[in-house]
């Protein structure tokens, strides 16, 4: 067969495969350095496995290597079948996975050896900042190339999510990491002082809302109506809440800098667009849900349809929290504890991973000609152990960041603080440690579907699938 | 003048008008047309007649309670705008800012705590070491500024007082402690090694400091390290080696060490030189306060 008749699936396997590849690569070094915070002993004096160098390697292995890697596949698979068209560029995709995956060795080698930009997910130097430009650009070449020559009439709301989220991480990337080497892993910014704060939360906020949102949300309207087999739930939804949510998102940054220097006016507009946020951001959530109607039966017996519902479910509750702690009177109580860090779990391993999961394990069968996973008993398996996991690290995270707030600013009845930092650092440990049981949990879902996998594609041959011809 | 209202030039509070108001408008326009029927729309419930890979989409209304809540987070972003700063140099009607706000609560907090503070502030730190309740509120603010750097049982670490100990830097009277919470101390030990001649006249000077506490070593190192310590050291650490508390001069007779009594760690400072900062606490914990402080770190070494 042709290659011009098929569709290309290589990309697409190898993408899929490096998700969960890195998905335990990244969750093991979360895993680390949750065991840290209560046993510091565990860095072992080695100046590469210290938390400071591994917490920056966790944050871009879990975003940029795990969900990175499953954005950038499944889009291309999307993307493929719903224009109906080989993906456009002959070789280029190649080198998008392979350029991608030195981006992610890169990273791999210089964090642990304390080479940072010291921005928050975008530590890495400026050299891989140009390699990620090249292979981000060729990747937005591959997708709307794909788009352009498409053979049916309309673009799928999927595709519109996937755009809107390569094209603004482009311009994200680009703005955020404009910097001034002083040698091959030196560099500074070129903003000055709170303005290079608000630049960097500008990004930060948006690689939540463009990367980690929007970019899932295309996965979402694709794999969702597919495995329930329902038709989606409301066009005109879709339309909406995809304009409200990327126009709205552009806004929300400085809520990370509530009460700083950041001038007033910043922190109110910050503040306001995020709560705009919440009705744009909960239409992905009823789009996808309601798309069940009529098959809710299937939630008994699916566990594949189970990851991918309650994935929204959890991206419902972290998107109804984030407008809540954006308030500056929350955020007051919020900020600095690990409430945040509750809260980008609930997104991070709630909603990203969990519908990532759900769609590697509805796509493998398809990449590699088998009828379903090698064992689906296994993936229900799955499902409970990240369930579990997600729920114990998020509930943990919420009692110790709210008593860590109040902590910080009861007083006595002089005036003078009730409780000083270690007291309030001594009153973690237990919820550290249940965050590590939950984490730890998670992690150990993933290598159940990592066996799976292997089980899948050991002796199965990869299949391209036939373009059909009639649009 | 804060930096709310410095803009570069009047272009960019129309921007940030434009941009913010522009965004919830079109937001509202977005929701408003949606919701609304035209002629030739499928009908509410029909696919849209699109199908991609098998997909389909039903033309279902926006939900009525999501409209709603849209339209209400809209009425509410646009009211925030009004009553507070977010529109460029436009205050807001409430004239509310951050710096006013957080002025308001010192202030409230100093007119309710400050004449418990005052109270003590009245009394003599040598009193206000044998009082009770004042020791308790001493030991309250010595676990939030202090113990960061001094310990939590006041018992110092490298290049930080012990406190718990007679020894001192600067003087141990209450009158001291005090002036060093607040207005701070700094401590400079230059380093000796160029004008020592390097790494011998180094380990002369430190043998014979290290025999002013009757440590053993190198009786004839100890003899050549007095000649170099009479010329270069004494101005500050006197003659006898006990130290000057004007000039934060450690007392080097006794067997207290701030940066370490090996025999390496004291060559170093001779060596390199060493340099303390306390900080001024003047600023943010007034004179009341660290009275209260004075008498508690006080009571530790009594």
């Amino acid at each position: 067969m042709s290659t011009e008749t098929t569709y290309n699936y290589k990309v697409v396997r190898q993408f899929t495969i490096m998700t969960v590849v890195w998905g335990i690569v990244g969750m093991l070094v979360g895993v680390l350095i949750a065991a840290q915070l209560i046993w510091p002993n565990l860095n072992f004096d080695i100046p590469w496995l210290t938390y400071s160098r591994l917490r920056p390697l966790h944050t871009n292995a879990v975003i940029f290597a795990f969900g990175g890697s499953a954005l950038i596949g499944t889009s291309y698979y999307v993307v493929q079948r719903t224009c109906q068209t080989r993906l456009f560029g002959g070789g280029l995709a190649a080198f998008t996975f392979w350029g991608w995956m030195l981006v992610i060795v890169l990273a791999a080698v210089t964090l642990p050896l304390g080479l940072t930009s010291s921005k928050e997910y975008a530590e890495l130097e400026w050299p891989v900042d140009l390699l990620i430009t090249a292979v981000w650009v060729a990747y937005a070449i591959v997708f709307f190339g794909t788009i352009v020559k498409r053979k049916t009439k309309h673009i799928y709301v999927a595709n519109w999510f996937y755009g809107a989220f390569i094209l603004t991480i482009a311009v994200l990337h680009i703005v955020n990491s404009a910097e001034i080497p002083v040698s091959w892993t030196k560099s500074y910014s070129v903003y000055p002082g709170t303005i290079d704060a608000m630049v960097q939360w500008w990004y930060g906020h948006n690689a939540v809302g463009f990367f980690l949102t929007a970019g899932f949300l295309g996965m979402m309207y694709y794999f969702i109506p597919k495995q329930a087999n329902r038709p989606v739930f409301s066009y005109r939804l879709s339309v909406v809440h995809f304009w409200a949510l990327i126009s709205t998102y552009m806004w929300a940054g400085p809520h990370h800098l509530h009460y700083t220097a950041l001038p007033n006016w910043a922190q109110s507009v910050g503040m306001v667009f995020s709560l705009i946020l919440l009705a744009p951001s909960w239409g992905g959530m009823i789009n996808g849900i309601m798309t069940l109607s009529g098959a809710w039966h299937k939630l008994r017996t699916d566990p594949i349809l189970k990851f991918l519902i309650v994935s929204l479910s959890f991206y419902g509750m972290s998107t109804f929290e984030g407008p809540m702690m954006s308030v500056k009177t929350v955020n007051a109580l919020s900020h600095y504890t690990e409430w945040t860090i509750g809260h980008v779990h609930s997104g991070a391993l709630g909603w990203v991973a969990m519908i990532t999961i759900g769609s590697v394990y509805f796509l493998l069968p398809k990449l590699f000609g088998r009828e379903q996973m090698y064992s689906v008993k296994l993936i229900d398996w799955h499902f409970w152990m990240s369930t579990i996991g997600v729920v114990l690290y998020v509930v943990a995270l919420w009692v110790a960041g709210i008593m860590q707030g109040l902590m910080w600013r009861a007083v006595n009845a002089d005036g003078t603080l009730t409780y000083s930092f270690v007291e309030s650092l001594e009153a973690m440990y237990p919820f550290y440690f249940v965050r590590l049981i939950g984490g730890g949990l998670f992690f150990l879902g993933m290598l159940v579907m990592a066996y799976n996998m292997v089980k899948t594609i050991s002796g199965a041959k990869a299949v391209n699938d036939p373009i059909p011809q009639a649009a | 003048m804060t930096a709310d209202t410095t803009f570069t030039s009047g272009f960019w509070n129309i921007w940030i008008w434009v941009l913010t108001l522009g965004n919830i408008l079109a937001c509202w326009w977005l929701i408003w047309w949606a919701s609304k029927r035209r002629p030739g729309d499928p009908a509410v419930g029909e696919l849209t007649g699109h199908t991609w890979d098998g997909l389909q989409e039903i033309n279902n209304p926006l939900p009525r309670w999501w409209l709603w809540m849209f339209y209400l987070t809209l009425i509410f972003g646009v009211v925030y705008l009004i009553l507070y700063p977010g529109l460029g140099t436009f205050k807001g009607v409430l004239g509310w800012t951050q710096e006013k706000a957080h002025t308001a609560e010192i202030q409230k907090a100093d007119e309710k705590y400050g004449p418990i503070f005052a109270q003590f502030a009245s009394q003599p730190i040598e009193d206000l070491a044998g009082n009770e309740e004042a020791l308790k509120i001493g030991h309250r603010l010595y676990a939030n500024y202090c113990a960061l750097c001094h310990g939590s049982d006041a018992g110092g670490g490298p290049g930080y007082p012990n406190l718990s100990d007679k020894a001192t830097l600067w003087g141990g009277s209450p009158e001291q402690i005090k002036a060093s919470i607040l207005d701070g101390r700094n401590g400079v030990m230059p380093g000796w090694e160029a004008p020592l001649g390097g790494e011998q006249g180094v380990n002369e000077v430190a043998a014979y400091v290290l025999s002013l506490s009757d440590r053993k070593v190198d009786a004839a190192q100890a003899t050549a390290g007095k000649a170099k310590y009479d010329a270069m050291c004494a101005s500050c650490h006197g003659a006898d080696g006990t130290g000057n508390t004007a000039l934060g001069a450690p007392n080097l007779t006794d067997k207290t060490w701030v940066y370490g009594g090996s025999e390496g760690a004291v060559r170093k400072s001779i060596a390199k030189g060493r340099k303390g900062v306390m900080p001024a606490h003047r600023g943010f914990l007034g004179e009341d306060k660290s009275h209260i402080l004075a008498a508690y770190i006080y009571s530790l070494s009594k």
